[in-house]
């Protein structure tokens, strides 16, 4: 595959937990977004109709909606100067708030101190589907760009009216527009003065080639990191009213089950508000510790149907896919060529089976919410990748229209893909209409590992045709419930059959950092060094050789170099390396482990990493998501799993579920490949897919034993 | 219920509880210091990390009953007015986090460890903060961030001793 497709390759569909029910039924009987702007200008960000598609979803719900979904990001400089940028996504952790101030800083020639960003506020902000799928980076830093250096030009037009000269002899900079020539300068602040101008975004606006970049490009201090240091930073779960409760949900015994009774005279008693509305149950009092007691003090009678655990959920998978019954559509599948007679007329055929358990996010910060409604007014502060989401599945759950509805985002204790969905802020929004005060709901980490979703478990069928001198003639690849993310190969194989099967998932599942990426990845990148070991060939050699793509080749060659690829290795030592792309981004893993052989303990000694995403915009926040991925990755390829039974997680505590910790994390060296000829693509997702391969290689290389499941050493190499 | 009197960054507070509450609850829900946070409830992640007699102590499982009349710092009692400490400084200059979350336990139970160990080799710092998660995976930084801290912390007060 060459650039140009690699650009176009779509998004992944498959976001199960966006197409999921609203979890409770309840039985129940163009604002002037302008006004709190005040004088000076305003400049808005118009989408191109094919970009909207993507970025807001094509399905997506009107109702209630006041402003033109066409707008994405709008950015406002005041009488006094200051700049507020406004837009839909949030933050999260990936260090958006300081990159996308970066980026207005730079266009607009202010310094970064100067920008405030509004983020996810659906009252305040424009639109947006959510922040995933790496796209802050590749969209929202481009239209910001486009706004800021849009509001620059006006500025510069204003100034060259004022002193009536020709604006190409001026100069932005420094907040101050300039005239070198007539040796004047005025303040942004002094030139909107009584202004109110709207200017739409001229779509063909020239920028700043990155290398001209002098802000972005370098590395800033993260924005507010004084709050974050010294515990003043107000998450969703410290949010507080006057007159707030806390609320606490009743949970079922087993999933999908169904409230046969309920008796909740008891906890009423007790001076809780409760709540039974449909199959909702739960208690709000003014302290978390009476609300838990009323809660635990309802007696409820559930029933439930028997479901499956870990031990038949390969076969499971296999035997139940939903394809031709599922009405949102097949999975996706590839074909090329003829595949069936490569196979039989190839030198060598491999078959082999990977697998990947369920896991959990795992969000340090459970999900919370705290709702209050001004009589049919709803306000809501949650934790959520999906603001506008939430304020859809509020409408849709109290059965008002979008526009009494505000979702706030307060910067949030990180998601990785698991905070797409609004089930706290339903719960509290439920129970404070009940009690006529604000509720806050905060999950306990147990209800986070069981009733929120899980990154899908997959299994992946390969099979494959090589030929002796390592060209891989025959492709067939078969992947059952993780997903279709990074299912295509990368590697030039004249035959292929590719085929997503989407399956009925006994857990609920969704969408989680890198998708099933990780698994297309693992399974490609394992089957992949066991082809090369069939034809007996340096595995790095036997990936370039059937590997055109230069973005691709020069990531592996780069970790290839700081690696030392073909140095010689002591006993218990293995190497191993997996890589690809997904979300824009290019990456390369090479892994160096050592195996006890007595204990059989794997220890990760060091891995390098090779990465480009285009322009590099912050270094220092790349290489922050380059490690942070690593170490994500580490835990899903080592010892994450959920264990289940009859709708129910049974190791749903962090003494149960091991992530990863400072002594699991190895020498990590990271190589930045900087292309300033190419758009910035987003970096949180992509740098996770090299990790369990590379890995799953190394003790290949250390012990010949192969491992095809993930996690891979749940409890040390000898039981593996 | 029972009245408890606590100090709390060298301020006295009163509560009326249960003394089995944790003192997580009673700080977050009560005295609305609410930089210190809940992650597991069992004393697995560290986020709730608060300093006992200048001891690392997870808050969500220490009962409220338990530290009357003890002197307990949280991280909302670190800085100096404006002077952040060392720790709080380094992990800003070293951009030792992501989403934050675990920052305040990360940074409690660095002040601990830099108080017994002045110089801490780095297999030192894993094993003593090997029971603080971080989910975004910024270890290395935060190890980066503890070891500046304490060198800083070093100079500081080798100044002070050169100036008497």
């Amino acid at each position: 595959m060459n650039e140009k497709s690699q650009a176009q390759v779509p998004l992944e569909p498959e976001r199960y937990e966006l197409r999921a029910a609203s979890p409770y039924h309840f039985d129940l009987g163009r604002r002037d977004f302008f006004k709190f702007l005040g004088a000076g200008i305003v400049v808005v960000s118009v989408l191109k109709p094919a970009v909207i598609a993507q970025e807001s979803g094509a399905a997506r719900q009107r109702r209630g909606e006041s402003l033109p979904q066409e707008i994405n990001a709008w950015l406002h400089i005041g009488e006094n100067g200051k700049v507020t940028a406004y837009t839909g996504k949030v933050e999260i952790g990936q260090n958006i708030r300081t990159s996308l101030s970066q980026a207005v800083a730079e266009e607009l020639h202010v310094p970064i101190e100067n920008i405030e960003m509004v983020m996810g506020d659906t009252q305040l902000t424009p639109f947006d589907m959510g922040t995933f799928g790496s796209r802050t980076t590749p969209t929202m830093n481009l239209q910001l760009r486009k706004v800021a250096s849009a509001a620059r030009d006006v500025l510069v037009n204003l100034a060259a009216a004022q002193w009536k000269t020709d604006a190409q002899h001026l100069v932005a900079a420094d907040g101050k527009v300039t005239d070198p020539h007539g040796n004047r300068s005025v303040e942004y602040a002094a030139l909107m003065k009584g202004q109110q101008l709207t200017e739409t975004l001229p779509a063909e606006d020239p920028l700043i080639p990155a290398a001209n970049w002098s802000v972005a490009g370098k590395s800033v201090a993260k924005i507010e990191g004084r709050e974050f240091v010294t515990g003043q930073h107000r998450y969703p779960s410290d949010q507080k009213l006057p007159d707030m409760l806390y609320g606490k949900v009743l949970r079922p015994p087993a999933f999908d089950a169904t409230l046969v009774s309920v008796e909740t005279q008891k906890a009423e008693q007790m001076g809780a508000t409760v709540v039974h509305d449909g199959n909702f149950v739960g208690a709000a009092a003014p302290t978390s510790q009476l609300a838990e007691a009323a809660a635990a003090a309802i007696h409820a009678e559930w029933k439930s149907e028997p479901q499956i655990s870990n031990k038949e959920l390969f076969e499971y998978l296999r035997k139940n896919t939903t394809e031709g019954k599922d009405p949102t559509g097949d999975g996706d599948r590839y074909d090329a060529g003829s595949v069936d007679q490569a196979m039989s007329s190839a030198d060598h055929q491999l078959r082999q089976t990977y697998t990947v358990q369920y896991i959990a996010h795992t969000p340090l910060e459970p999900r919370a919410a705290l709702a209050k409604w001004d009589g049919d007014q709803l306000t809501v502060w949650t934790g959520t990748q999906r603001p506008f989401g939430v304020r859809g599945q509020l409408a849709e759950a109290f059965r008002i229209p979008e526009d009494k509805i505000r979702v706030l985002m307060p910067d949030m204790g990180s998601g990785y893909g698991g905070k797409h969905t609004g089930e706290t802020a339903i719960e509290a929004a439920r129970l404070a209409r009940a009690a006529k005060r604000p509720v806050k709901v905060v999950w306990t980490r147990e209800e986070e590992f069981t009733w929120a979703y899980f990154r899908p478990a997959g299994v992946i069928d390969v099979m494959s045709g090589v030929s002796k001198d390592g060209t891989i003639t025959a492709w067939e690849f078969h992947n059952y419930n993780s997903g279709s993310a990074g299912i295509k190969t990368y590697y030039e194989i004249p035959n292929q059959r590719i085929v997503f099967h989407p399956v009925k998932s006994p857990l609920r599942q969704g969408s989680y950092r890198a998708l099933a990426a990780t698994a297309n990845h693992f399974a490609r990148e394992s089957h992949m060094d066991e082809l090369a070991h069939t034809v007996k060939m340096d595995p790095l050699e036997f990936r370039l050789k059937n590997l055109k793509n230069d973005r691709l080749r020069a990531v592996f060659e780069a970790a290839a170099k700081q690696f030392g690829w073909g140095k010689s290795k002591s006993e218990g030592q293995g190497f191993g390396m997996g890589g690809g792309y997904e979300k824009l981004g290019n990456v390369a893993t090479f892994a160096e482990i050592n195996v006890d052989k007595k204990s059989g303990d794997v220890k990760i000694v060091r891995l390098v990493t090779a990465f480009e995403c285009g322009a590099i915009v912050n270094p220092d926040g790349l290489r922050n998501q380059l490690e942070g991925s690593n170490v994500q990755g580490l835990g899903g390829a080592l010892f994450e799993a959920i264990q289940f039974d009859n709708g129910k997680i049974l190791n749903d505590r962090l003494s149960q579920y091991r992530v990863p910790r400072f002594s699991d994390v190895p020498v990590m060296e990271t190589i930045l490949l900087d292309r300033k000829d190419i758009p910035s693509a987003g970096a949180g997702e992509c740098p996770l897919i090299g990790v369990a391969p590379a890995i799953a290689n190394a003790i290949f290389d250390a012990t010949g034993k192969r491992l095809r499941a993930l996690p891979l050493i749940p409890n040390g190499l000898k039981a593996a | 219920m029972s009245t408890i009197h606590l100090a709390i960054n060298a301020k006295p507070y009163t509560v009326d509880v249960d003394p089995q509450t944790s003192l997580l609850m009673v700080l977050r829900e009560h005295l609305d210091l609410t930089g210190s946070k809940y992650g597991c409830g069992e004393g697995q992640c560290g986020a709730c990390t608060v300093l006992i007699d200048g001891k690392a102590q997870r808050s969500c499982i220490t009962r409220v009953g338990s530290v009357s009349g003890k002197k307990i710092t949280t991280i909302e009692g670190l800085a100096n007015g404006d002077r952040l400490h060392p720790v709080q400084q380094a992990f800003l200059d070293v951009g030792a986090m992501q989403c934050a979350y675990c920052t305040s336990g990360m940074i409690m139970s660095a002040v601990a460890l830099l108080d017994r160990n002045p110089s801490p080799q780095p297999n030192e710092i894993v094993d003593f903060m090997d029971g603080n998660i971080c989910r975004c995976g910024t270890y290395p930084r935060i190890v980066s961030a503890i070891q500046k801290a304490a060198k800083a912390t070093r100079e500081t007060a080798a100044a002070k001793g050169a100036s008497r």
